[in-house]
């Protein structure tokens, strides 16, 4: 087919403008093929612009290697913030994503989302993660569940102008009315039967010149793709071990790397014995102190891991050295903000709970390959926050940022985990001192004894009440600090978090922002004091969300009590919305609500508000001796989550497949935070180093019955999903508990202060030596 | 260095490594097989499970020296018939099992054998018998994992 530009398109008008429906902006790139974009705005970042709250915004540090002018200049540049959807000649999509998948499905729902607007199916989209972007400012990063929320109307905004220039294109090649035309499966086609392959038009399609031009999108009930169930479009890959993580990439030189690390949690490396021994080790080709330990490039990671073991190295204490749970419980409860109403002045409820140390390990450990040689950087790793972690591994380097190339690939679970980059700045570091490439990894005990962690807090609450109502509900969250020096994604955020007092000022905004009571406690009044103490912490699925909620609803529990009412009713009576009793009423109904249970078994409710949406719990619980007795080889079994059904609106759903399973998610998330998983603080380091000690849901303690219901919203706009389903399962579970052995437990999870079940693994060497008895384990 | 002859996904490959290196390190550092996951070296989370002569093993805690000639290494690579998926494949894309996908080579691996293993044995592959795995899913897909190996065993 010939290939011609098209001309200017007539004003938008009649069928495909109708009147009082919203217009957006969107640009037409000029290119040789079809490329359009539109604007990524920063406002709708965790939910408002206040996220960027002016204390933070005021204090930028001094300029670095990427400097304000820097980021001016291209924040400048007309076009450089605007994500770009290319039409290919092969007649496919593509778009580079500014967010990282984890497993949460984006990759997925954003094809869905780009496949709605154009008439395509999902698989003809080609969605991979884009590089790290310093001119998108505030938008490169992927938290606080806002992934589909921030880019669900840009990504439909850049679709819509190219299926119109499409459309436009083939009007005039097939010399017909526009509005006559309609597009399915990739292709164009008229009323006579004619069409016209989408690859075709690509160039006929193209501009040459960038311009802006007014769009509107599909209205909602012309949806065909969004709200039907769909699979992950990357599942094949997944099921026959073709999916690539970073540790299976095939860099050339980019051999494997361990650092030896110290037995104190942050210990610092003094000296080392045997340095040229270990590096004549079978398979060692570097041995190099680096900032956190000593780093071991050998051809195997079984070589890397043995150089590890054999190193003598004398250790400089850590960051808490000589602490231990209790003493860090007793600086926290000093810390606690005084509660205004005064205890017995008046009738109350009360409430004090301590939540213990979580790790959000995810199963792929911290890993990063790097590539640091003549000036330059590259970086490849599974990265939330990838301008950040650019910024930081140039003044790491010493190199300015914009000789970093940080590509960012699809992680192995993240869960807050790889909001930060810990692995990228060491292999950054190690392959700068090495002078060659290297593949690093965290070990399974680095990644659990020294990696991130969810910080040990308290909630206290106290509830003044009538016959009949509440007249307030004060709660005091008291947190180990709560790591948010990532910023915004972008440096001067980060920057800003890093300033004295900057990250209590970010982190009493994300509390402010995100904990919203679903409940009409007359003066209700939530505030957080974060202690710093120098653990490594970074927010884990949901961060103060499931500590908080279990505090609230163990105390609702324990108020519908009091007036002698049941929870449900209770609950429902005191709601805030409509929504919320929507979602209430559906774990109710579906989960049955006040059917008989056996003695030492028992339900449980728990409701949340977040992520513009709403969710309900109803949990059944076994705390009979014989379940929680059960033995199984090397695993805690506890009491048992026999059944869970759970409700959620999250406004306007993109994949109900994908929903539901962040929601299964949550909810063994939430298992194992009530009932199972924490570490241990024992003189200045964590106790569990791997699996066999940090006890996460398996599959003896997952629901035999699991039930998600996704309520009809009226909701236009797409709320959060990947962390919505561990807060109200968290305070059901504890609710459920508390019912089944008729007693409110004060800390979480319920386990934390039994014997361990297992031997301690020991610090020194820091990774446990590999079996060699495999074989007798066959099945 | 010893040279060693392997019998990896119905090829034979060789490879030239120390008698004590772990034998997924030899697949994937060596041969650069990557379907096996790394998540522990201790035989605990079971992210590289792959089978020896048609049963269940992990190759984190299997020096290479412990490998006979006559062994049969299967990774999540060679289960499939070419590009006929096995059934529990299938099953696992059916009921879109997978989020972030790290340890489903090693749960698909594990359930194949938990069937075969079952049907030898003569017993159900019920709950009871699916609560003997122990590979762990960090994502927590855990019941869709259940749905599927019920339904991949009816296919098997």
């Amino acid at each position: 087919m010939a290939q011609h530009r098209v001309a200017p398109a007539p004003p938008r008008e009649g069928l495909r403008a109708p009147v009082g429906r919203r217009r957006f902006l969107g640009y037409l790139i000029a290119a040789p093929t079809l490329v359009v974009a539109a604007e990524l705005t920063r406002q709708e970042v965790f939910g408002g612009p206040s996220a960027t709250a002016a204390p933070i915004l005021s204090a930028p540090q001094p300029p670095e290697a990427y400097d304000l002018l820097d980021l001016l200049r291209d924040s400048m540049r007309p076009t450089a913030n605007l994500i770009r959807i290319e039409v290919n000649p092969d007649g496919t999509v593509s778009f580079e994503l500014p967010r990282s998948d984890n497993g949460q499905g984006i990759i997925t729902s954003t094809q869905m989302i780009i496949a709605e607007e154009m008439g395509l199916d999902v698989d003809q989209v080609r969605v991979t993660l884009a590089d790290a972007r310093p001119e998108l400012l505030f938008n490169q990063i992927t938290g606080g569940s806002s992934t589909t929320f921030t880019t669900y109307t840009p990504i439909r905004v850049a679709a819509a102008l190219a299926q119109m220039r499409l459309l436009d294109a083939a009007a005039q090649l097939l010399q017909q009315d526009v509005r006559t035309l309609t597009a399915r499966k990739g292709l164009i086609l008229d009323p006579l039967g004619n069409s016209l392959p989408i690859g075709d038009l690509a160039g006929p399609a193209a501009s040459s010149v960038t311009e802006q031009v007014e769009v509107v999108l599909k209205p909602r009930e012309d949806f065909t793709v969004i709200g039907k169930p769909q699979g992950k479009t990357d599942a094949r890959d997944i099921v026959t071990g073709r999916k690539s993580f970073v540790n299976d990439l095939q860099i050339p030189d980019a051999l494997p790397t361990v650092i030896c690390r110290a037995p104190d949690l942050n210990g610092t490396p003094d000296d080392v014995d045997n340095l040229d021994e270990v590096r004549k080790m079978p398979g060692v080709t570097d041995v190099e102190i680096v900032s956190t330990g000593v780093a071991v490039r050998a051809k195997t990671f079984g070589q890397a891991i043995d150089g590890v073991r054999a190193l003598e190295v004398a250790w400089n204490r850590g960051t808490v050295a000589g602490e231990d749970d209790a003493s860090i419980l007793k600086k926290l409860k000093a810390a606690e903000l005084p509660l205004v109403v005064p205890a017995g002045a008046v009738d109350t409820v009360e409430g004090a709970f301590t939540f213990y140390f979580k790790s959000n390990s995810s199963l792929e450990p911290n890993s990063a390959i790097a590539d640091v040689r003549g000036g330059r950087a590259e970086i490849w790793g599974p990265m939330k926050n990838p301008v950040t972690a650019q910024n930081a591994i140039a003044k790491k380097l010493g190199i300015p940022q914009n000789a970093v190339t940080v590509h960012v690939i699809q992680g192995g679970g993240s869960f807050g985990r790889k909001l930060f980059f810990d692995a990228a700045l060491e292999a950054a570091e190690a392959s700068q001192k090495m002078g060659k490439p290297v593949k690093l990894m965290w070990t399974r005990a680095d990644d659990s004894r020294q990696g991130r962690v969810h910080p040990m807090c308290t909630s206290r609450v106290r509830a003044t009440v009538t016959k009949d109502s509440v007249l307030s509900f004060e709660q005091r969250h008291t947190s180990v600090s709560t790591d948010f020096t990532h910023g915004l994604g972008d440096a001067i955020t980060a920057a800003g978090a890093k300033a004295p007092g900057g990250n209590l000022t970010f982190a009493e905004s994300i509390f402010e922002l995100t904990q919203a009571s679903p409940y009409n406690y007359g003066v209700s009044t939530r505030l957080l004091n974060e202690v710093d103490m120098r653990f490594n912490t970074s927010s884990m699925r949901n961060v103060y969300s499931p500590d908080v909620t279990t505090a609230r609803e163990v105390v609702t529990d324990q108020l519908a009590n009091k007036m002698g009412r049941d929870p449900y009713e209770f609950r429902r009576e005191f709601a805030r919305s409509e929504r919320i009793r929507g979602v209430l009423d559906a774990v109710a109904k579906e989960g049955r609500w006040g059917r008989s249970m056996k003695s030492g078994t028992a339900q449980g409710l728990g409701i949340h508000h977040e992520y513009k949406g709403v969710s309900a719990a109803l949990v059944e619980i076994d705390c009979r001796p014989e379940t929680v007795n059960r033995k199984i080889r090397e695993a805690v079994t506890g009491p048992r989550v026999t059944r869970v059904t759970f409700a959620i609106d999250a406004g306007l759903v993109i994949n109900p497949k994908g929903l539901e399973a962040q929601m299964m998610g949550g909810i063994n998330d939430a298992i194992a935070l009530i009932l199972s998983s924490s570490l241990h603080l024992v003189d200045g380091h964590f106790v569990e180093a791997s699996w066999d000690n940090y006890f996460y849901t398996r599959q003896w303690n997952t629901p035999p019955e699991m039930n998600i219901v996704i309520v009809e919203s009226d909701h236009d706009e797409p709320g959060g999903a990947g962390e919505a389903g561990v807060a109200a399962t968290c305070g059901a579970i504890a609710n459920a508990y508390a019912r089944a052995v008729g007693k409110v437990p004060t800390y979480f999870p319920i386990n934390h202060l039994e014997p361990f079940p297992f031997e301690p693994k020991p610090l020194v060497p820091p990774i446990p030596e590999s079996p060699v008895d495999g074989l007798r384990y066959t099945y | 260095m010893p040279t060693r002859t392997l019998s990896l996904n119905g090829e034979k490959v060789t490879v030239e490594a120390e008698d004590d290196v772990r034998l997924l390190w030899v697949i994937r550092d060596l041969l650069g097989v990557t379907g096996p996951k790394y998540g522990c070296g201790i035989n605990v989370c079971k992210a590289c499970t792959s089978h020896i002569n048609g049963k269940a093993f992990n190759p984190c805690s299997v020096p290479l020296s412990e490998i006979k000639d006559s062994d049969e290494i299967t990774t999540i690579e060679g289960l499939a018939d070419g590009d006929e998926l096995h059934p529990m494949q299938e099953a696992w894309i059916d009921l879109d099992v997978a989020q972030c996908g790290f340890c489903q080579p090693g749960q698909i691996m594990a359930a194949v054998a938990k069937v075969r293993q079952c049907r030898k044995e003569g017993r159900e592959v019920d709950d009871a018998a699916i609560e003997e795995i122990r590979n762990i899913c960090r994502c927590g897909t855990y019941n869709r994992i259940r749905e599927a190996i019920k339904a991949g065993a009816e296919n098997m």
